[in-house]
């Protein structure tokens, strides 16, 4: 039986003491951001594009408190230019990011921005762990987690899109 | 109607008597403005990251409700950042203030036109998004009634205030982004602010 990763994670940011969740929706974070959504303890904020998150976790850490973004892969493309001010302050960041464009792609669109996503990521100076199993996840998060509010570092986990397994639009819909 | 508003002296007084405000500046022109009104730890002037300055805002605000947030931002910069004005009418945050010093242009490239200049009205804009109170401003008078809004009415609030396209003299806020961080969580969250949050992740036997 596989894991169930979103479970884990989840504890993984309560365990942190995350309280604030920022996040655009994807298919493979489904059940994640339902389980933050659910937390009382937790507050899950739907943004209009990936890079407010960005700005949400900048001013929340200013703050004192800590976050985390949930994204898919093609909104690592929108957090470019905001990242520089992640890295010239050195604001801590957690992002998981859930893949599209790899094996089990139905969507080629998806596919150049996917391929991208852990090179942008570096080149910005974000750390990117890579999941590719769904026993991995949680440990990564937890990692990223550590590193990114023990030694103010910007993180991002990489969750394969295998891990996810949605093979198509109709069974995108219908989960 | 020509705006008869000085930005300077706008943002001079909305800043006046900030006591414990916690305050955000957009890239460009706002972030001098509020180092001309006197620079505080608890401004944080944005150099970079256009259109992040009300996220920044939001964010602060949920993680301080008990603390009242103004972001102070241009047009151009509200404008790059527009979704957020939906993001925050979602989240309602009571004690965040946004206020754009609106000129019309672009100040820091050459003084182009905005979106503003070409009628688009960004406080109708943030009315529709859900913002309780949302103003547009050019007269003095009404200046004054922004301390309330600001500093104790039920927010979200915004104001969008209209003032002269002037080239003004450069008021720089220390630009080392980490100095801007740490010196506001500082005087926010206390001289241990840095080592708490870090003791809360490591492992317990550590």
């Amino acid at each position: 039986m596989q894991p169930d990763w979103p479970a884990e994670v989840h504890r993984e940011l309560v365990a942190a003491g995350v309280r604030l969740v920022g996040y655009v929706p994807d298919a493979g974070h489904k059940r994640l951001i339902e389980l933050c959504q659910a937390d009382a303890a937790m507050r899950a904020i739907v943004l209009t594009t990936e890079e407010e998150g960005i700005g949400l976790a900048a001013g929340a850490w200013l703050g004192g408190e800590k976050t985390a973004l949930l994204m898919q892969s093609s909104g690592v493309g929108n957090l470019i230019n905001a990242l520089g001010m992640v890295k010239v302050c050195r604001f801590p960041l957690v992002m998981v990011v859930t893949m599209r464009g790899e094996q089990g792609e139905f969507n080629p669109w998806q596919v150049p921005m996917g391929e991208a996503t852990a090179r942008v990521l570096e080149t910005m100076g974000v750390a990117v762990r890579q999941a590719g199993e769904a026993q991995v996840v949680a440990a990564h998060v937890r990692a990223a987690l550590a590193r990114a509010y023990e030694a103010q570092g910007a993180e991002a986990v990489l969750v394969a899109q295998r891990v996810v397994g949605i093979k198509s639009f109709e069974e995108q819909a219908n989960q | 109607m020509k705006p008869n508003l000085h930005r300077r002296n706008v943002v001079k007084k909305i800043l006046s008597d900030r006591n414990d405000l916690l305050v955000v500046a957009g890239l460009g022109s706002t972030s001098w403005d509020i180092t001309a009104a006197g620079d505080s730890p608890l401004s944080f002037p944005v150099w970079g990251a256009m259109g992040q300055a009300a996220m920044i805002g939001l964010g602060l605000a949920l993680a301080r409700p008990e603390r009242r947030v103004l972001v102070v931002t241009g047009d151009g910069e509200m404008l790059m950042g527009l979704g957020a004005l939906a993001t925050i009418g979602v989240q309602r945050p009571a004690n965040l203030t946004v206020v754009v010093i609106d000129n019309e242009r672009y100040g820091e490239t050459g003084m182009q036109a905005t979106h503003t200049a070409h009628g688009v009205d960004l406080a109708a804009a943030a009315k529709a998004c859900g913002f309780r109170d949302s103003r547009k401003i050019s007269n003095e008078n009404e200046i004054e009634s922004l301390h309330s809004m600001i500093h104790k009415r039920k927010g979200p609030s915004f104001a969008q205030i209209k003032v002269v396209a002037e080239k003004l003299p450069l008021v720089l806020p220390p630009h080392d982004g980490q100095l801007l961080k740490a010196r506001f969580r500082r005087a926010l969250l206390g001289p241990g602010a840095e080592s708490q949050n870090s003791a809360e992740v490591l492992p317990k036997k550590l």
